[in-house]
């Protein structure tokens, strides 16, 4: 068992985790955060993407004690966010998602690639969603609910 | 599937990490960005006794920058290449490799030393690295020594990087202004490992050219032939070259599928520098 000290979604958290333990498995299991999936656990399904001091990365490939002082947040930490709030709204009015597995993480993405600027086209979010994989929708939904969620940020940036 | 029992720890200097691998051999692992390593203890394929966790040292995190060369610590992680944080040596050949590499929650944590380390046969880095001609610095118990990319990889995760060594970082020189790069890398899906992969160098103002194939059955395959002729000749001699290179590597078995991916990979790389 090793100590770690972290912030999981704004909150200190202390705990002993035994170093195998993957990050994802810590916050689903001892943290109760279970809107953090887990597919293939070996970094190529994308369902369990968090952020690690502020950028989107695998949970199921980082150990939760390779993550002392470090700053986590899941899905469930990003209340009052505009782009995910935009991105929600979206999601829910294009019906973006069926079974919803890979939802949590689909936002965490797309809020990354909107901040990147890096959803200006199709093609762009096409690409930037190629390690988040959806077994439901066939994509079309998703992808239209980001550009239209990146249209209406760019619009209140350009109102600001 | 969870990984196997392991102990951990974080070292708190390069000089402490050698010496802790040095303590545990053939027992211990060192680990960066684990973006590989996780997955395969995940998959039982890798089980290490100990993680020696080194991410977080500042000392390989650190991007320099001289007169002919840009050095580039071990730790430093795809995204920041892709993102441009720190010199570039390499005129975009760097940035647009890193971008094509995985999945940007992998680039985030991955790292450019860790891709040497393992040596996947199908990786960017060993390829691209090998095509500019750069030198990985190792560190071990009796010290420094630099070893050239070129006998850097000796085969499929094989490396000249002895079992008591860390890499330290990534010497790449810089390229002439009037250098030119074309870089391919053939997948069924973005991110995905390359099914083949080409890379081109032509460096005038440095008397420099180097054509290499990633993906191909073993340490990255420079295709000399075409190296030599890539400047000087019209399509059909790269065609020839190309076609000369390969015949040269029978030692790799490719199938005939895998031979014309890489022939497609190689001369369309090479097409872009020609352009």
């Amino acid at each position: 068992m090793t100590a770690i000290r972290l912030r999981i979604n704004g909150a200190a958290v202390s705990d002993d985790v035994p170093p195998r333990l993957s990050l994802a498995d810590f916050l689903r299991e001892r943290r109760n955060l279970t809107g953090t999936h887990l597919g293939c656990e070996h970094g190529i399904c994308g369902a369990c993407t968090i952020l690690v001091d502020g950028e989107p990365a695998r949970s199921c490939l980082m150990l939760a004690v390779a993550c002392d002082e470090r700053e986590i947040i899941t899905i469930e930490g990003f209340s009052g966010n505009r782009v995910i709030e935009a991105l929600r709204r979206n999601f829910h009015q294009r019906h973006a998602l069926q079974c919803g597995y890979c939802t949590p993480a689909m936002l965490i993405t797309a809020r990354d690639l909107i901040l990147r600027r890096c959803a200006g086209s199709e093609r762009e979010i096409r690409e930037g969603l190629a390690g988040n994989i959806c077994r439901c929708t066939g994509y079309t939904n998703i992808v239209t609910a980001i550009a239209e969620a990146a249209k209406e940020l760019g619009r209140e940036t350009d109102n600001a | 599937m969870k990984a196997p029992a392991v102990d951990y720890v974080r070292s708190r200097s390069l000089a402490e990490a050698v010496d802790l691998l040095a303590k545990d051999r053939g027992e211990a692992r060192v680990i960066a960005g684990g973006q590989s390593l996780v997955a395969m203890m995940n998959l039982r394929v890798a089980s290490p006794g100990l993680l020696i966790d080194i991410s977080r040292l500042p000392e390989l995190s650190t991007v320099s920058d001289d007169a002919d060369a840009v050095t580039v610590g071990a730790c430093v992680t795809h995204a920041a290449i892709e993102d441009g944080r720190g010199t570039d040596p390499s005129r975009g050949l760097m940035p647009r490799v890193a971008a094509s590499l995985a999945y940007r929650a992998i680039r985030n944590r991955g790292t450019i030393g860790g891709s040497l380390a393992l040596s996947d046969p199908a990786a960017e880095w060993p390829a691209v690295l090998t095509a500019l001609d750069a030198e990985v610095m190792v560190c071990g118990p009796g010290g420094r020594r630099p070893i050239r990319c070129t006998e850097f990889t000796t085969g499929i995760f094989e490396t000249n990087l002895a079992a008591d060594e860390i890499i330290e970082s990534v010497r790449i020189p810089k390229l002439s202004a009037s250098a030119r790069w074309g870089y391919l890398k053939l997948c069924r899906k973005s991110g995905e490992f390359a099914s083949a992969l080409a890379v081109i160098v032509g460096d005038r103002g440095r008397g420099f050219a180097r054509v290499v194939l990633g993906a191909a059955n073993g340490a990255p395959l420079v295709l000399h032939e075409v190296s030599r002729v890539v400047c000087e000749n019209g399509r059909e001699a790269i065609r020839d070259a190309i076609a000369a290179d390969l015949d040269r590597a029978a030692d790799r078995h490719f199938d005939e599928f895998q031979r014309n991916l890489l022939s497609v990979a190689a001369m369309r790389a090479v097409q872009q520098v020609l352009q």
